[in-house]
């Protein structure tokens, strides 16, 4: 694969923007750098990049009206990149739009598994894998059925659901309102207990130690992430 | 050889300092006419005129024209302050404005008419007081009186016009003024200038007035007020004879002392002794002596002795109050004790026959006196009881007493009956008098004297021949009768005078009770609401008043220390504030801001005012007898003291804790700059390593330099979020975003965020997966689970055991972390959870706060955090945390 990617990074902090830089040196990405937020959404408009990287915290104008304005007109993958503590705007990014997360600091694998992640995401957005193989454990979303090691596991439809809206993105982190959604139908966050017992039945189900898990990941204050690979 | 012409060294510190607070306080003119219309105010204007000339800063608080074209002229181009409104049963009543002209601090303010009397609502009854605050913010003031309203001359006044001036004032501000100057013309030209309608009257007044300009008394008050003003002259060339050292004119210092009785005539006899001090420059004492008949005085008798004593202290006496028994004892020990040189007493007009039986204290006076002159007034009405000689007013018995006294009779003549054969007259004579004895020692004098007469007659009747008739035969008899009735007022007085005395006594003791009991419970008071409590509890019980103890708060502002049922709106506000400020009692009951509700005394010690007492006294009560206010004045003391001694303790804990929080911060600063430092240094060296030689370095090195900056950059990070976590805990902005979280879940995120760290050690977990779930923040409870890994990490040695466990016990769910390291001491156990508390014998640690950010997480979600040694060595380190009492909704399962 010859494509070079494009990206928009929009960051004003310069040692971030020297590292971010650094980073993508030797990958074929076409980075474009933007340090405000209305030079940024000029950029998106432009150059129509493949991702966008946008810091949460721009002099500006706030990163989720950024959000905003990008899906107005836009389906291009945002990660956006902020500090932790900052919970809720992680996830208020994320219900606007956003693909997923990175908390700084963070090092280089982990920035480029999440734009891998995303860059995936956006060749296959309309339709999703029927069957989805992601290390032991193989997904038919036609049939119905789990197997790990070959076996199959057994799910409750509940289960299954569930299953299904975190793997329609895998790797990609779904907020819990998100998830209570599209499993329940529900328009809170209040019932988040719901997803503890199911996340906690279905790692009993996928994982070897659910007490340390290593498919179905929990993100803090934000919601769960089904790792993909 | 003592040098007579030296100065008195007393008096010449006395004089420095009052000329140390004059030079503070502003100067006061006063303008003194012998009557209206001598053109004090014209004087007053044209000297305001000529100092504002010269520059000085001259403000016109108020002047009154009169409506006179020449004193208005006068006024022109002067700057005149506005009149304050006071909105006064539906009308507008203006005044002069204190506070505008306070606010303002001119240099020189005119206020005219020293002796009116503010409307309703000023701050201070009466405009003289307006004056003596404005001298003391440092103002100068200019202002202008009629010799009539002078206190001391007003009864003299009064009897040369036959008109008596109501507005006075006191003439200790007379004293104080700085320059006095009479405003004089001859009543021929005031006369002339009535005629001429020159002089203003008040329409309703000119009736009254007419019999007050003639050319008598006109004359009269031209002298009095030339004889005031020559007598402060006088005074004037006497200071400045003493300062210049120049002998005294005036031989040692005379003490004058005026004791008044209860009587409405006391006024005016404390008037009298003024005067006839300030003739003699002597210092002036006021003494009321109490006793029991003057407590059985009417009302308005009372109230005299109160308006004699207020009026003393007005003209700037010293006055007091003593309780005692025997007026003529008390003041023959008063005027010893404070060396009085003369005593002027009151004596009734009307002739006494008792007088003549019994000594006056007048006459105890001049048998003791021993270089101490007596005078004598003549009072115009009978004064009650004591102060015109001790006699006593409950001298009538009761029913029961009288008749007690005659069944001691009958038993004498039944007894009489019984051995008239057997022994003789004389025998039964002893018998009355014994019965005579003790009804006189167990009644008052008039049931002893009763009990004589009834006596005498049964006995003569009786025993005495010729029998059954009145007559006597024996002139001898008439003897014993006579001693009979001796006996039944002798000793009826001395029971009498000791049954006062008892009363007396009980009456001081219950109060001095009060104040011991106020003084233990203060003593054992630990904060300002209890103080109140106790002296709200103790002035209850003993006079029946509410109380509000406000105590300085920060800066200048008044707080109440407990609550209280009277209203403190903005007036009783400012009132306790005057009261403290100007470290005088005010409101109800006193002559500043009376229409206050209640009465104001200053909480004083000797560095400062620390608060005011309010006393609100039960509905018809005045305040004003001399024994409340002694009472109040004594508790307000106690309470001071109190508040005192509670502030200074406070403040040495305050300063205490600021020692120590200046501790703690430098520990954290010298820790901080190690600890920030250490791998930003390896940081730096490491980089610019790098850079520099890139290439001459060995692949080993640099993959070993590169993890350097990495790790060290991680340690940076841990030591800055836990530095950020501890300030949003000291700051109050630690927010429990509590949620349903499975505990599970929680240790596995903490345990995936430490992978790295947790990789060289055997890791043991202990969660069972059906633990209830609890309603935590899911963030701060990680954090704790990562702060207490990490720890565990940092003491547990490389290769070691680290275990988590989880379980429920009771109601509650118990986490717990423990290490195999060297442990903590077992005194260290409860410490360890303080900031800046390193373990010891491990160099490479946090700075200490990691635990005490646990602790505050835990205290915030109602959990707890305690250490332990752990059996077999080591540390374990568990948290409690509280599960609800009910589980969430149960999830519904959903269909295919």
């Amino acid at each position: 694969m010859t494509l070079r990617t494009t990206i928009v990074l929009i960051e004003d902090e310069v040692p971030m923007l020297r590292f971010l830089r650094a980073a993508f040196g030797l990958e074929p990405v076409d980075l474009i750098e933007a340090t405000t937020a209305r030079e940024g959404l000029a950029q998106v408009a432009g150059r129509r990049p493949d991702l966008v990287l946008l810091d949460l915290g721009l002099p500006d104008l706030d990163g989720l009206e950024v959000v905003r304005r990008i899906r107005e007109w836009s389906e291009v993958p945002i990660i956006v990149l902020s500090a932790r503590g900052r919970e809720g705007d992680k996830v208020a990014a994320l219900d606007a739009g956003a693909d997923d997360y990175l908390t700084k600091p963070f090092g280089v694998e982990e920035l480029q598994a999440r734009i891998r992640v995303a860059l995936r995401h956006a060749l296959r957005r309309e339709a999703p894998e029927p069957v989805v193989t992601i290390g032991p454990l193989r997904f038919d979303f036609v049939a119905h059925t789990v197997h790990r090691d070959g076996v199959e596991v057994h799910l409750t439809p509940t289960e299954f659901k569930l299953l299904g809206a975190l793997l329609r993105h895998p790797g990609r982190v779904i907020t819990h309102t998100q998830l209570l959604r599209e499993v329940w139908g529900l328009h809170t966050d209040e019932q988040v207990h719901y997803l503890r017992v199911y996340t906690a039945q279905l790692r009993g189900k996928l994982e070897v130690d659910p007490a340390r898990p290593h498919w179905l990941l929990t993100e803090p204050g934000v919601g769960y992430r089904f790792r993909a690979e | 050889m003592s040098d007579s012409s030296r100065p008195d060294p007393d008096a010449l510190l006395a004089r420095m300092r009052d000329a140390a607070g004059r030079q503070q306080r502003g100067r006061l003119k006063i303008f003194l006419g012998a009557s209206p219309g001598v053109g004090k105010t014209f004087a007053m204007l044209e000297a305001a005129r000529a100092a504002a000339a010269t520059g000085r800063d001259v403000v016109a608080g108020v002047v009154e024209t009169h409506g006179r074209a020449d004193t208005a002229a006068l006024l022109q181009g002067l700057l005149r302050l506005p009149l304050a409104q006071h909105a006064y049963r539906g009308k507008v009543l203006e005044e002069f404005d204190l506070e505008a002209a306070l606010a303002r601090r001119p240099s020189l303010v005119l206020v005219d008419e020293l002796a009116h009397t503010n409307v309703a609502g000023s701050r201070h009854a009466k405009r003289w007081q307006d004056v003596r605050e404005l001298l003391a913010a440092g103002i100068d003031v200019s202002t202008t009186v009629n010799i009539q309203h002078i206190e001391s001359l007003n009864d003299v006044v009064a009897q040369i016009t036959g008109v008596t001036v109501r507005e006075t004032i006191p003439d200790a501000i007379l004293d104080e003024a700085d320059e006095l100057e009479l405003v004089d013309v001859s009543p021929d030209v005031l006369l002339e200038r009535l005629r001429a309608g020159k002089v203003y009257l008040p329409a309703q007044a000119e009736r009254a007035l007419e019999h007050f300009f003639t050319r008598g008394n006109l004359m009269a008050l031209r002298e009095l007020a030339l004889r005031r003003t020559a007598q402060q002259v006088d005074a004037e060339i006497l200071d400045w004879r003493e300062e210049a050292g120049i002998r005294r004119a005036v031989p040692a210092a005379e003490r004058v002392l005026v004791a008044i009785p209860a009587t409405p005539d006391a006024p005016r006899l404390v008037r009298a002794g003024w005067r006839m001090a300030t003739a003699l420059r002597a210092e002036c004492l006021v003494l009321h002596v109490e006793t029991a008949a003057v407590r059985g005085a009417s009302e308005s008798d009372r109230r005299a002795v109160v308006e004699a004593l207020r009026l003393a202290e007005e003209l700037g006496a010293r006055a007091q109050t003593v309780t005692g028994i025997d007026v003529g004892a008390e003041l023959i020990a008063w005027a010893h004790e404070e060396n009085v040189t003369r005593v002027v007493v009151g004596r009734s007009r009307a002739a006494s026959w008792a007088r003549r039986f019994r000594r006056s204290p007048v006459d105890r006076l001049l048998s003791a006196q021993e270089g101490i002159d007596v005078h004598v007034l003549a009072l115009r009405d009978t004064p009650i009881g004591s102060q015109g000689g001790a006699r006593l007013s409950p001298w009538r018995g009761s029913v029961r007493e009288y008749a007690f006294a005659l069944l001691w009779v009958a038993l004498a003549a039944g007894f009489g009956f019984l051995v008239r054969d057997v022994l003789s007259t004389t025998d039964i004579a002893m018998s009355f008098l014994l019965s005579v004895a003790v009804a006189g020692a167990r009644s008052r004098p008039g049931p002893g004297v009763a009990a004589a007469i009834a006596s005498i007659a049964v006995f003569d009747f009786a025993f005495v021949p010729p029998y059954y008739t009145f007559a006597v035969s024996d002139g001898r008899y008439l003897v014993t009768f006579l001693v009979m009735l001796l006996v039944a007022v002798a000793v009826s007085r001395l029971t009498s005078r000791s049954r006062e005395q008892a009363v007396a006594a009980r009456a001081r003791e219950r109060q001095t009770g009060a104040l011991l009991e106020l003084a233990q419970e203060l003593a054992l008071a630990t904060e300002p609401a209890l103080v109140a409590e106790a002296v709200g509890r103790r002035v209850r019980d003993s006079i029946g008043a509410e109380v509000a103890v406000l105590v300085t708060g920060n800066g200048d502002s008044l707080e109440l220390a407990s609550p209280s049922t009277i209203i403190l709106d903005d007036k009783e506000l400012t009132v306790a504030r005057w009261a403290r400020d100007r470290r005088e009692s005010a409101g109800f009951g006193t002559a500043t801001l009376p229409t206050a509700t209640a009465f104001w005394a200053p909480l004083a010690v000797a560095s400062g005012a620390v608060g005011a007492l309010g006393v609100r006294p039960p509905a018809g009560e005045l305040l004003r007898e001399p024994e409340r206010r002694l009472f109040l004045d004594a508790v307000a003391g106690q309470a001071a003291m109190a508040l005192e001694r509670l502030r200074l303790i406070d403040r040495a804990q305050h300063d205490q804790v600021e020692i120590e929080g200046e501790r703690l911060r430098s520990a954290l600063l010298s820790s901080l700059s190690h600890d920030l430092r250490t791998p930003l240094a390896a940081v730096e060296g490491a980089a610019s390593t790098l850079r520099r030689d890139l290439e001459l370095v060995a692949p080993s090195v640099r993959e070993e330099l590169l993890s350097t900056i990495l790790d060290e950059a991680h340690r940076m990070g841990r030591l800055i979020g836990n530095l950020l976590d501890m300030v949003r805990v000291e700051s109050g902005s630690l927010q429990v975003q509590r949620e349903w979280q499975s505990m599970e879940e929680v240790v596995g995120v903490a345990l995936l965020r430490l992978d790295s760290v947790l990789a060289p050690f055997r890791t043991t977990l202990d969660v069972p997966a059906d633990l209830p779930l609890i309603r935590i923040d899911g963030l701060l409870i990680e954090q704790v689970l990562v702060n207490l890994i990490e720890n565990a990490v940092r003491y547990a040695g490389a290769g070691g055991e680290i275990t988590i466990a989880a379980h429920r016990v009771g109601d509650h769910l118990a986490v717990t972390v423990g290490d195999r390291g060297p442990g903590v001491v077992p005194e260290d156990l409860e410490r360890i959870f303080e900031k800046f508390q390193r373990g010891t014998g491990v160099a490479a640690g946090g700075i200490g706060l990691g635990l005490a950010i646990c602790r505050a997480i835990l205290l915030a979600h109602g959990g707890v955090i305690q250490a332990s040694a752990r059996e077999g060595g080591g540390l374990l380190v568990t948290f409690t945390l509280p599960l609800s009492a009910e589980q969430p909704t149960p999830v519904p399962e959903l269909l295919s």
